[in-house]
């Protein structure tokens, strides 16, 4: 095995030979040179790149190679030093050349290269009970019993690290298997002697256990610390997706997957333009905490006004009209009053009245208000997010309505502002429902009135965009409806822009004042 | 996993043959299936314990040694330690995170020895009352904060 260990990552040595070429993890990290680019995207000085999984291992493999130049180190351990230094290339060149090196080595829980040569003939000092199996080693042609199998083997068919400690392969194989998929362990196993902590490497891994599934799990572990640890890397979150981003500096910038997901590279979540990640996470767990939250997305039903019919959601459009034939009362879905007067000017749907609150909280206890202001903005943060599910029913609704149209002698070209009516409706709920975390954590001032007017604003406008949208478009208005439809999307998006930008001057002026701590 | 068994029954047959002092199998209350223990243990002479009578119940998964055995104190006597619990449960690394599968049932049991013997003051842990109406039966599924060795 210890011969084998350059093989992982080394371009030039032999790969075809027989016991490793079905060894995937090796191949992709020779095939790194043709690997294909990927995209990079940039915006002022900032930039970032799409890594597949294959990419990914390349990038690793890359890292590797780059200090490896330097240090000519085997590639098996410069990976767990550069792990050891969570990627930090720098930081490892710095101790690996300004500190004592021996030291490095057994902090980062390697036999350092130097002492390789007596190690096997000695084993470390953490050893206590393998001293026999050890010096049995040395004798050579002898026998020699596993310490965990109790068997006797020939020599040749014990292995261990540079430890010296030895046991059978079909020992080492369960206990790497039971490591890898028992425990989900990659690049903190350590040697199977007791009390010694020296880790296993990755050739080890590769040379040692043969099940596929077994290597794709190792693979995917050591990859995953890879990542994880790495400042400049984010896994793309959405579900089974298996890239990552690589940006050129952390920051809380806006990043998007060959999966069409857009995220926040700092923390995660999807893009949340205006509220920061730090109000976010805060906001995120007290909506995991409270039970009213819960209670209210449960029971995503409501009662009609009127009827008292019980009402299910199904659309994105908060202009409710009650199904019961004898009924049809026209409602507003967030505030259950009725929908005339959202229809026009005034919509009063966005905001916490703080006249009303302190009314509120003449009449009942504190605690009580402070629930219900929590309510107010929890219910419609929910009520965006519930309206951005529908958003794949709405595109596939409005694909069809672009197919048939083209039917009606229009061009491709003329249909298209149906979709971008869409992508604006959907930016916009994503804005607006984070609008409304923003505002949960803000007090209020002069700049905050300007920013619920601007909110109002533009909840009043997708609103409106949202019933365009959902109404029945058929090829006869089709003329009357485009021109509505464009024009307010140009609008909504305009309006977002507003609200964005003052939100935005308000983080550098430094503007915004924050509720106390106690939210 | 037929080897497997052989190693317990190769353990058996040492611990059977040639006991360390103050160990003992009980080899009528081990199964036959090799799949549960119990030894007897007696405290050291000239510690806090000496010529007291404890019982330790090993239970052995499939995948032991790659996994490590299951070991409770049980029987009318749990030592009072400071990393017994009173429902025989004992906080030791080597019982989970720092288990190898080279340690064997004499190892775990001599390791026992040596952490009852060093004990300066009888005393159960300070979250014993809590620990013990919270905690799962098998203490592997506890995730253990391992009190200060040293005691
Ligand atoms: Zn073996
Ligand atoms: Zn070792
Ligand atoms: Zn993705
Ligand atoms: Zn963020």
């Amino acid at each position: 095995m210890d011969s084998e260990e350059d093989m992982l990552y080394d371009e030039e040595s032999d790969h075809g030979s027989s016991d490793n070429e079905d060894d995937d993890f090796v191949d992709m990290g020779i095939e790194s040179e043709q690997g294909s680019a990927s995209q990079e995207t940039t915006i002022d000085d900032f930039s970032y790149e799409v890594l597949s999984p294959e990419l990914i291992v390349q990038h690793m493999v890359d890292c590797i190679k780059e200090v490896n130049t330097v240090v000519q180190l085997p590639a098996t351990t410069t990976r767990i030093l550069l792990s050891h230094f969570r990627w930090d290339k720098e930081k490892l060149m710095e101790r690996y050349y300004d500190g004592d090196q021996d030291q490095l080595f057994s902090e980062a829980h390697v036999v350092s290269p130097g002492r390789k040569m007596s190690a096997s003939f000695k084993p470390s000092s953490s050893s206590r009970k393998n001293t026999r199996s050890a010096a049995a080693a040395a004798a050579s042609a002898e026998n020699i019993e596993c310490e965990i199998c109790t068997l006797t083997y020939p020599q040749g068919m014990m292995t261990g690290l540079e430890c010296g400690h030895r046991f059978c392969t079909a020992c080492w194989t369960e206990y790497l298997t039971t490591k890898i998929i028992d425990e989900g362990m990659g690049q903190t196993i350590s040697c199977a002697a007791h009390g010694c902590d020296i880790l296993v490497d990755d050739a080890t891994v590769m040379s040692l256990v043969k099940d596929s599934k077994v290597r794709l799990k190792y693979q995917h572990l050591i990859t995953n610390s890879f990542v994880e640890c790495n400042r400049q890397l984010r896994w793309c979150p959405a579900p089974d997706c298996g890239r990552a981003v690589k940006v050129n500096y952390p920051d809380a910038r806006p990043v998007t997957c060959q999966c069409g997901h857009t995220f926040c590279f700092s923390c995660g979540e999807t893009w949340h333009d205006p509220v920061k990640c730090k109000w976010l996470r805060r906001w995120i767990k007290k909506c995991d905490d409270d039970s009213e939250t819960s209670n209210w997305i449960a029971a995503n039903t409501k009662e009609c006004p009127k009827c008292h019919v019980t009402i299910e959601k199904d659309g994105g459009c908060n202009h409710m009209v009650c199904k019961n034939q004898s009924c049809k009362a026209d409602f507003c879905w967030v505030c259950l009053g009725p929908w005339e007067p959202h229809g026009t000017s005034w919509y009063n749907c966005n905001r916490f009245d703080e006249d009303e609150a302190k009314k509120a909280r003449d009449s009942q206890e504190k605690s009580r208000s402070a629930l219900q202001r929590y309510l107010f903005y929890c219910n419609r943060y929910m009520n965006h997010m519930q309206s951005l599910k529908f958003e794949h029913k709405l595109y596939s609704m409005v694909r069809q309505k672009m197919e048939e149209m083209q039917q009606h002698n229009m061009s491709w070209i003329e249909v298209q502002f149906l979709k971008k009516a869409v992508d604006i409706l959907c930016l916009c709920r994503q804005t607006l429902m984070f609008t409304y975390v923003f505002a949960f954590y803000l007090k209020r001032n002069n700049q905050s009135i300007i920013f619920e007017d601007n909110q109002k604003d533009l909840e009043n406008a997708t609103e409106q965009l949202s019933e365009y949208l959902e109404r029945d478009i058929t090829s006869d208005i089709i003329v009357d409806v485009k021109q509505k439809v464009q024009d307010k999307t140009r609008y909504c998006e305009s309006r977002c822009k507003v609200l964005l930008d003052h939100v935005h001057e308000g983080y550098e002026k430094d503007l915004w004042e924050y509720q106390d701590e106690k939210y | 996993m037929a080897s497997m068994e052989k190693r317990l029954q190769k353990e058996l047959q040492a611990l059977l043959r040639d006991p360390p002092l103050g160990v003992t199998v009980d080899s009528d209350k081990t199964s036959r299936s090799l799949s549960e223990w119990t030894v007897d243990l007696e405290g050291a002479p000239g510690t806090l314990y000496q010529g007291e009578k404890f019982q330790l119940a090993f239970k052995f998964g499939p995948r032991y040694p790659f996994e490590s055995p299951q070991v409770i104190f049980t029987g009318s006597n749990i030592p009072v330690h400071p990393h017994v619990y009173s429902n025989g449960h004992i906080c030791l690394s080597i019982l989970t995170d720092d288990w190898s599968p080279a340690l064997s049932v004499q190892s775990v049991c001599l390791s026992i020895v040596s952490m009852l013997s060093s004990c300066k003051e009888k005393k159960r842990p300070p979250d014993n009352s809590i620990y013990v109406k919270t905690c799962s039966k098998n203490p592997k599924n506890t995730k253990w904060w391992y009190h200060d060795d040293t005691v």
